[in-house]
């Protein structure tokens, strides 16, 4: 039980969103599902399935925020190239679904995926075997990019690359990553990806049910990785990880081997942003290697700035906002978003260095110093 | 052949396998010495910052390094603390731990505690959480994860606490901390460390007189517990809290001995003391 109420507690320190955020989390996902299960299409309070899958490819967007500012926000390691587990979390998920296509496929082949047929294989390749049972493609989701980032990690933490030479390398690996995916002969359908997805577990992927389930599974995640997050950061260790940020060598001689604290965060913030990537390809219904191009990286950087980096909510506010803005955006002028994103990104740099959850704080400041103003001008006058 | 001599540089009989060491044995001080530092050599493309430098300190003991601008004073505490790779020499903390061989948390986690020239404490945390994160304690990530103040841990907090006067300011950002404060928080920081060996850069730098008295009496009654080694330019500061007394001079040790015998060296009075007397 001790557990249970320091579980409680830890919410309810000042300053804390945990539990708002939760609670906000909770109620907009129960609402807007019954909303769409039990209210008649007529009805003006109907949430459509669409918006349900739009809701949840934003949810799946805010866990890959979520991921990004833990290392950027926390450790100052600025990662452009958090795509990559992102996508590769997405394609062990595309792989499971389409192992359970079965023989629904144009070829009709119950063993081999279209794109194999097509390219005339006649056995799965080895690293296809197991994908078809869903608890070791779970594995895979999690494993693969878990260990990409602890050896990718290891090697550049250990020999102590920082700063921006590290950013570039996250870029680097997500290119490369990208170009060997569009490769047909890597086996994972080359650019067009694993896409005509049938059925998860049995339930029907295009049913109003299962896109509600698959939302709220994606809401349920975001909260509990949003909460343990919030309980590593607040642990002494969290203090050490922000420690790192603002003083490596210092920590060092305090007797923290900083780059393994470096290398176990980098590995976590991995793992949230692959359990993103396998929520988000159900929802969407399709992978495809454009999702490791590095632009994809940068852009979840400017979400976590927008929102505001360093704090939790901040990264799943950013994120939302600026993928509705950019649902809206395409909408009217697609060739222009680029632009804009890049202008939100320049905007909120110089304006606003702690983003959006900043805003409050830095006007309040700023109505302090006027008013200090006005008064030192009135002692004067 | 290559190979030949990696199985032989493997194999040497007189080295054990990194994996088959005992877990940090304790500090040996038998001899009364628990810092040895021999024959050490550092360049910096071609400058010698360190030149064949011999240096022992006792047991318990408080020493000043004085010496002018580019003596050395600061890359010898480099070297102890395993910032600056040497060239040449020998370190050792007591008689059995090799200090070129570790890294500088190890280095510290053997209880060699180090204040900076320059005050570094995090300033996007509280007083509290400095001195906690500078605890003696397991520093690994799963025991950080997990840790949870001890009760003798949080009387020790109080207890520095009060002995660097920040008790009030407890729960306020480092950083929002002036200059002096910032001094006695890093030497809160060492002190809730508990370290063996206490080194010490230039520690009256930007305090007022009367924080520069109370800093002397702080570092007096650490010596005996602790083993003290202090830099410093400042010195009145120096005469008023050494026993011995380390002139450094173009890497190499001019002097040893009490204030009043380094005074009375002429080669001190010609390179150094001279230029202010």
């Amino acid at each position: 039980m001790n557990w249970l109420t320091q579980l409680f507690a830890a919410g309810r320190t000042p300053g804390n969103r945990v539990l708002p955020f939760v609670t906000v989390l909770f109620l907009v996902t129960t609402l807007a599902s019954m909303a769409n299960l039990m209210l008649p299409e007529s009805s003006p309070l109907h949430v459509s399935t669409y918006t349900i899958t739009l809701l949840g490819k934003y949810l799946s967007y805010a866990m890959l925020a979520l991921a990004v500012d833990v290392i950027w926000g926390y450790c100052g390691i600025l990662s452009l190239g958090h795509g990559a587990f992102f996508a590769l979390g997405g394609y062990a998920m595309g792989m499971y679904l389409m192992r359970q296509i079965g023989d629904r496929g144009v070829y009709g082949n119950p063993e081999l995926p279209d794109f194999m047929v097509f390219l005339n294989w006649d056995s799965l390749p080895w690293y296809w075997l197991g994908m078809d049972q869903f608890w070791f493609a779970m594995l895979m989701v999690l494993a693969v990019p878990g260990l990409l980032a602890f050896v990718f990690g290891w090697l550049a933490f250990r020999s102590r690359v920082t700063g921006v030479y590290l950013s570039i390398m996250t870029q680097a690996l997500t290119y490369a990553l990208m170009l060997a995916f569009f490769r047909n002969e890597m086996g994972f359908g080359g650019n067009n990806g694993l896409t005509d997805f049938k059925d998860i577990l049995g339930f029907d992927l295009q049913s109003d049910s299962t896109r509600v389930a698959l939302f709220a599974i994606t809401a349920l995640m975001l909260g509990l990785v949003y909460v343990l997050s919030h309980l590593i950061l607040k642990s002494r260790m969290g203090k050490v990880i922000v420690a790192i940020r603002d003083g490596e060598a210092r920590a060092r001689f305090l007797g923290y081997r900083t780059d393994r604290y470096k290398v176990w965060l980098f590995v976590f913030s991995a793992l949230i942003a692959a359990m993103a990537g396998a929520l988000y390809v159900p929802q969407v219904g399709i992978i495809n290697p454009g999702e490791f191009s590095p632009l994809n990286s940068i852009e979840v950087v400017v979400w976590v700035a927008v929102g505001g980096r360093g704090t939790l909510y901040g990264a799943v506010i950013g994120a939302l906002l600026v993928n509705y803005a950019k649902t809206r955006f395409t909408a009217i002028m697609p060739e222009g978003w680029l632009f804009a994103l890049g202008a939100l990104f320049v905007l909120v740099t110089l304006y606003l260095p702690k983003g959006l959850v900043g805003l409050g704080g830095q006007l309040a400041a700023r109505r302090e110093r006027k008013a200090g103003k006005a008064t030192h001008q009135e002692a004067h006058s | 052949m290559t190979a030949m001599d990696n199985a032989r540089e493997l194999m040497r009989p007189d080295r054990v396998w990194p994996f088959l060491v005992p877990p940090a044995p304790p500090v040996d001080v038998s001899h009364q010495v628990l810092l040895y530092v021999e024959g050490l050599s550092v360049s910096f493309d071609g400058f010698k910052a360190l030149n064949d430098l011999n240096l022992y300190i006792n047991d318990g003991e408080l020493r000043c390094l004085i010496g002018a601008n580019g003596a050395g004073k600061t890359t010898l505490m480099d070297v102890i603390t395993g910032k600056t790779r040497c060239d040449e020499g020998s370190v050792y903390f007591g008689q059995t731990h090799n200090l070129l061989e570790k890294s500088e948390p190890e280095i510290a986690q053997l209880g060699i505690g180090r204040k900076f020239q320059k005050p570094t404490v995090f300033e996007a945390h509280t007083v509290f959480d400095n001195l906690e994160m500078s605890l003696k304690t397991a520093k690994g990530i799963w025991q950080t994860l997990m840790a949870r103040l001890a009760p003798r841990e949080l009387d020790l907090i109080d207890q520095v606490l009060d002995t660097i006067g920040l008790k009030e300011q407890r729960f306020m950002l480092a950083g929002a901390l002036s200059h002096g404060q910032k001094q006695w928080l890093e030497i809160g920081m060492l002190l809730v460390a508990e370290p063996r060996l206490l080194l010490i850069d230039e520690p009256v730098a930007g305090m007022t007189a009367e924080e520069t008295e109370r800093t002397a009496e702080l570092l007096t009654s650490l010596a005996g517990d602790h083993t003290v080694v202090v830099v410093e330019h400042d010195m009145e500061f120096v005469r008023s809290i050494a026993r011995t007394v380390t002139v450094l001079h173009q890497g190499t040790v001019l002097a040893e001995g009490s204030m009043e015998q380094v005074q009375n060296n002429r080669d001190v009075i010609e390179v150094y003391l001279g230029e202010e007397a």
